[in-house]
């Protein structure tokens, strides 16, 4: 179709016009809108972690002004009188912890160390599997393992052994009784074992075969070459999964409230009952009557949430850094 | 005279190597024994179970609704049903979130916003699950007016958000880049690209993480106790409180009556079963191509 009047410059910007319209429409429309979706979405979970931390400040803050600092050194925790006090749960919540970390980080390094450099690679995998398992089982299952199994089985084989030996420590002495610290770490050492194990695993599987093959060729024989190479080069990625370890025991509730026996008392003896930060809110919460205990228990998930935070940010700069480090080395 | 020293050294230096080869496989066999008792748990636990909890499951267990302290028979329906609805809610909010977020951190790596929700997706992992509780009471209990079945979906959807998006972009940082050029290439827009290329060559990774992050909430108690907070009956709505099979096994395994104390050993039972199924056939399925979201 001819137009007589229509210059050549007029018909090449319509043409131009048009194409431009018919390329570039699919990219100006659904580009913007697909990245606008997922950057909101990924926004949501940054805006959750800062939600969090704001909403539980907020709801704890009548607690905060009541009590201030003190909060955390009163060893007083009584709802019949609206006196609270962190400190015997901050002592349980650590006491119980150290128990768990001091049997399963020995464990772990030795699981991760068979794992990774001493079993072969089909005994490896299966027995990878077996404790991923281990960190399957629900903490609701291990509870109710402990209170009718575990817990039992420590007051009569292992408390005895402990008051006999080493009863001239006040720890290791008391009435021996199936829930308390003791068997709350215990079970604690059960269930972060496996975490503990994966990332060692993992740290130690990053340790350049090289580095293995240069103390072989020394003559190391296979400890010696672990000593040697292997350690050295995953310890701070060791570090970190031990500290990831101790900042899931800090945070978990179900398997502990259901055998540390819930007192809010700091007591000499590990046999004795106690209480943990988590294992309080996880009893009381529901209970809580007066709006200063409700904050209160709040507050208690505060510092359970800051510690987590912190130590959770620690262990993962010990990790990357130690698995990072093969890329910044090779390159 | 030489013969002597030299055979002496020989002795000395292979009593030696003797003696570190022994430290050696001693210590070798030390990590295969911390190994060894780190699985006993995991066996005396199943073994339990089965022995304390098979005999309480039983037809009953599956299809009628609990009994008060005293009466015989009874069981979990309700409880089992608000597992399923509880976790099938949390994954409808969990799951679009996490893989969009975990799209986002892969697509634009390196860039501050996708930095920053990476880092927070990992601190995220690592919040204690009653925290979580407390927040969604706090956010949804508190001004709704009651314990419901919505708060415990989003309460178990915010424990899952962070595992969906990291195996997500884990997942997708698999994919390799040629495939995405080659797309590119073809004049595909990048929406389209990463959605029908990328995202769609890395779906049984992500299906995978998807799995096992259901498996780990199905297990959970904590972020349940007071915001789905339990029911004895049937919950209609989603406004009502609802029973889940943990509660109910936590609530059991601290009664002291007997016979609520085997039903939480069978409710135990059931749960273990569906979660290590999940588990182990998600990995039977995949081989172990996919890592664990932890």
């Amino acid at each position: 179709m001819f137009n007589p009047d229509e210059t050549l410059n007029d018909r090449f910007e319509f043409v131009k016009e048009r194409t431009a319209s018919r390329i570039f429409h699919p990219r100006s429309l659904g580009d913007p809108l697909f990245t606008g979706i997922i950057a909101t979405l990924a926004v949501i979970v940054l805006a959750l972690l800062i939600g969090i931390a704001i909403e539980l400040t907020v709801k704890a803050m009548p607690a905060i002004r009541h009590f201030g600092l003190s909060f955390l050194a009163s060893t007083e925790w009584n709802p019949a009188t609206d006196e609270y006090g962190a400190m015997p749960f901050i002592y349980g919540t650590v006491v119980s912890s150290a128990i768990a970390l001091m049997i399963a980080a020995p464990l772990s390094l030795g699981v991760a160390l068979c794992l990774s450099e001493m079993a072969p690679e089909w005994l490896s995998r299966k027995l990878g599997f077996l404790i991923e398992l281990l960190a399957a089982i629900p903490s609701v299952v291990y509870g109710l393992w402990a209170i009718f199994v575990l817990g039992p089985w420590l007051r009569d084989w292992v408390e005895p052994v402990l008051s006999r030996y080493l009863g001239f420590i006040p720890l290791f002495s008391g009435p021996r009784v199936a829930v308390g610290m003791l068997t709350a770490g215990v079970v604690l050492a059960i269930m972060i074992l496996p975490y503990i194990a994966a990332v060692c695993t993992e740290v130690l599987r990053v340790v350049p075969q090289s580095q293995r093959e240069a103390a072989f060729a020394l003559g190391a024989t296979k400890w010696e070459m672990v000593r040697m190479a292997v350690l050295p080069y995953g310890a701070s990625g060791i570090i970190g999964a031990i500290v990831l370890g101790l900042g899931r025991a800090l945070g978990e509730t179900i398997a502990v409230a259901m055998v540390i026996g819930n007192r809010p008392v700091i007591s000499a003896s590990l046999f004795a009952p106690s209480s943990t930060l988590a294992s309080v809110i996880a009893n009381e919460f529901v209970e809580a009557v007066t709006d200063l205990n409700v904050a209160a228990l709040i507050e208690l998930g505060l510092v359970l949430l800051a510690l987590g935070l912190i130590l959770n940010v620690v262990a993962r700069l010990l990790v990357l850094s130690a698995t990072q480090r093969r890329f910044s080395r090779v390159a | 005279m030489d013969n002597t020293i030299a055979s002496t050294m020989r002795r000395k230096y292979a009593r030696r190597l003797f003696l570190r080869k022994l430290k050696s496989d001693l210590m070798v066999g030390l990590t295969l024994l911390a190994t060894v008792i780190a699985l006993v748990p995991l066996f005396l636990v199943l073994g339990y179970l089965l022995s304390k909890g098979a005999s309480s499951v039983n037809w009953d267990f599956f299809t009628k609704l609990p009994v008060p302290v005293g009466q015989a028979g009874g069981g979990m329906a309700n409880a089992i049903v608000g597992t399923f609805e509880l976790v099938g809610l949390a994954s409808l909010i969990g799951v679009p979130i996490g893989i969009g977020a975990g799209i986002y951190v892969a697509e634009h790596h390196g860039r501050g916003l996708a930095q920053a929700v990476r880092f927070a997706a990992d601190i995220m992992m690592g919040i204690p699950s009653i925290v979580i509780g407390i927040f969604v009471y706090a956010v949804v209990v508190q001004p709704v007016g009651g314990f419901s079945t919505m708060a415990g979906a989003v309460a178990l959807a915010i424990i899952m958000i962070p595992l969906v998006t990291r195996t997500t972009e884990e997942m997708i940082l698999l994919v390799p880049p040629e495939l995405r050029e080659a797309a590119l290439a073809l004049g595909v827009p990048d929406w389209r690209t990463t959605l029908s290329v990328v995202v769609r060559t890395a779906t049984s990774g992500i299906a995978t993480g998807i799995i096992l992050a259901i498996a780990r909430i199905t297990g959970e108690t904590a972020p349940l106790l007071f915001t789905a907070f339990g029911n004895r009956f049937w919950s209609t709505s989603l406004t009502q409180p609802i029973a889940s099979l943990t509660v109910q096994v936590y609530t059991y395994a601290i009664s002291p009556f007997a016979s609520w104390q085997r039903q939480a050993w069978a409710g135990a039972l059931v749960l273990t079963t569906i979660v290590l199924a999940l588990e182990i056939g998600v990995r039977w399925v995949t081989q172990g191509s996919a890592r664990a979201a932890r």
